[in-house]
């Protein structure tokens, strides 16, 4: 337990996807210009980023080790993603059409999302077994939506700000990014300790 | 939300690019390197672009890697274009990017492992990368072999150069020199061994540590990204001023 604790922890807040993993960077500077698509966003990578880390886990150890084709790897992991975020979009539309109107727009663009490949990949390179990569896969998308949060209400601020001109708009953006991993590198490694 | 932008953003030059002449595919390779930069410009394929530019090997080897998966990429397609059905484009050519990226990365795995192992998760993400999927469906998937191979190579030049201009400044201030071990040569120091500046027995500088953290790609990013637009305003300026009253001195003074 205290294992998956650490884990969580140190997904969520030392190795934050975003800022200090550099997974999902094109929507967190995209979308995080208004809270209301923030949430839509990071609740459906959340959703997506379970699902893809419980799905390939299974099929990289029943599929592609015992036939030795690892090597195959990224082709499985990214169709799987691809059918997967389809399948949830389908079975969205079809039964929660609440859901549906609240994450549809965002459930394509997940699809190119370094953060539900990567997360895929770094399960396999970690040796993560089935619970280990489910509880990672759902906190890399808690530590999305996360970050994501923050930079939105950052930004919500930041438009009404006195901003020097060239600096208006994505620049000072990746500036306050850049202030915000400063702060996500202050957690140090000795928070996991607490949880030994 | 990158290709549909870059889509309707490509919709003229797609369409007129079908006239084949020597201008025009000089246009196709030029536009990727400034006007069309993907990384600074379109600010696409941003994680490997911050990601692997703490050292200007990775970032070597992830543009050249990048660039090779997105010529064949590119040229595949282009000549696939009249097979593959509307309806399932993107499912096809994510596959076709998979197994470019999966021989890439046996590629470097067999052959420059240490690099392969600095770059790690990053060379199978080149897959989700915007940048190759975004020129697929904006360009390749609609024009002829030729153009695309030139567009392939514009942006993947592009793509390198500006991952170039991020290490540069990142490794060479953090670390006061540029490491290529990986590639089986050796340290490039700017001080002579040693990653801290001494004079006279006393330690000066130990190079801005920051920079080579997370933190310092997003903050040298967001500068570049600041100087490009206040290049930019300088230079509308001038053409104001020249096309209003002729003020020589002022677009001398972009020159100088």
């Amino acid at each position: 337990m205290g294992e998956l604790i650490a884990i969580s922890i140190g997904t969520i807040f030392i190795n934050n996807f975003v800022l200090s993993q550099f997974l999902g960077l094109c929507p967190f500077i995209g979308v995080s210009k208004k809270l209301d698509s923030v949430l839509g966003m990071g609740l459906a990578v959340i959703f997506v980023m379970t699902l893809a880390s419980m799905v390939t886990y299974f099929i990289y150890t029943y599929m592609l080790v015992p036939l030795h084709i690892e090597f195959l790897e990224t082709i499985a992991f990214i169709l799987i993603i691809a059918a997967l975020v389809q399948l949830v979009e389908i079975f969205l539309k079809k039964n929660i059409p609440v859901l549906y109107n609240a994450l549809g727009i965002y459930l394509p663009l997940i699809t190119t999302n370094c953060a539900v490949l990567g997360v895929a990949v770094l399960n396999v390179d970690r040796g993560y077994n089935f619970i280990q990569s489910t509880v990672h896969g759902f906190s890399g998308g808690v530590s999305f939506l996360l970050a994501l949060f923050l930079m939105s209400t950052i930004r919500e601020k930041l438009d009404l700000a006195d901003v020097p001109k060239p600096f208006k708009g994505v620049p000072i953006a990746f500036i306050s990014a850049g202030l915000m991993a400063l702060a996500f590198l202050a957690a140090d490694k000795g928070i996991l300790d607490l949880f030994r | 939300m990158s290709i549909k932008d870059k889509q309707n953003k490509n919709k003229i030059p797609a369409k007129t690019a079908k006239v084949q002449s020597d201008g025009r595919l000089l246009h196709e390779f030029t536009k990727g390197l400034f006007k069309e930069n993907p990384s600074l410009v379109l600010l696409l394929g941003l994680c490997s672009t911050l990601a692997v530019t703490n050292k200007v090997s990775n970032a070597i080897g992830m543009g050249i890697s990048t660039t090779f998966v997105l010529i064949c990429s590119n040229c595949i397609i282009s000549a696939l274009k009249g097979f593959i059905p509307d309806k399932v484009r993107i499912p096809a050519y994510i596959v076709i990017v998979a197994s470019f990226v999966t021989i890439v990365e046996m590629i470097l795995n067999a052959y420059i492992s240490a690099l392969a192992k600095s770059l790690g998760i990053f060379i199978p993400l080149i897959v989700v990368n915007c940048i190759i999927l975004g020129r697929a469906e904006a360009f390749a998937g609609k024009n002829d072999v030729l153009p695309s191979l030139m567009d392939a190579l514009g942006m993947g030049l592009g793509f390198t150069m500006s991952m170039l201009l991020l290490a540069f400044i990142r490794e060479g201030l953090s670390s006061l020199g540029y490491d290529f071990s990986d590639y089986g040569a050796g340290m490039l120091s700017f001080i002579g061994g040693g990653d801290t500046l001494v004079i006279r027995g006393a330690e000066v500088f130990g190079g801005i540590k920051i920079l080579g953290l997370p933190a310092g790609a997003l903050f040298v990013f967001g500068l570049i990204l600041a100087a490009i637009n206040a290049v930019k305003d300088i230079i509308r300026q001038s053409k104001k001023n020249k096309s209003g009253s002729g003020h020589k001195a002022a677009a001398e003074g972009i020159n100088g």
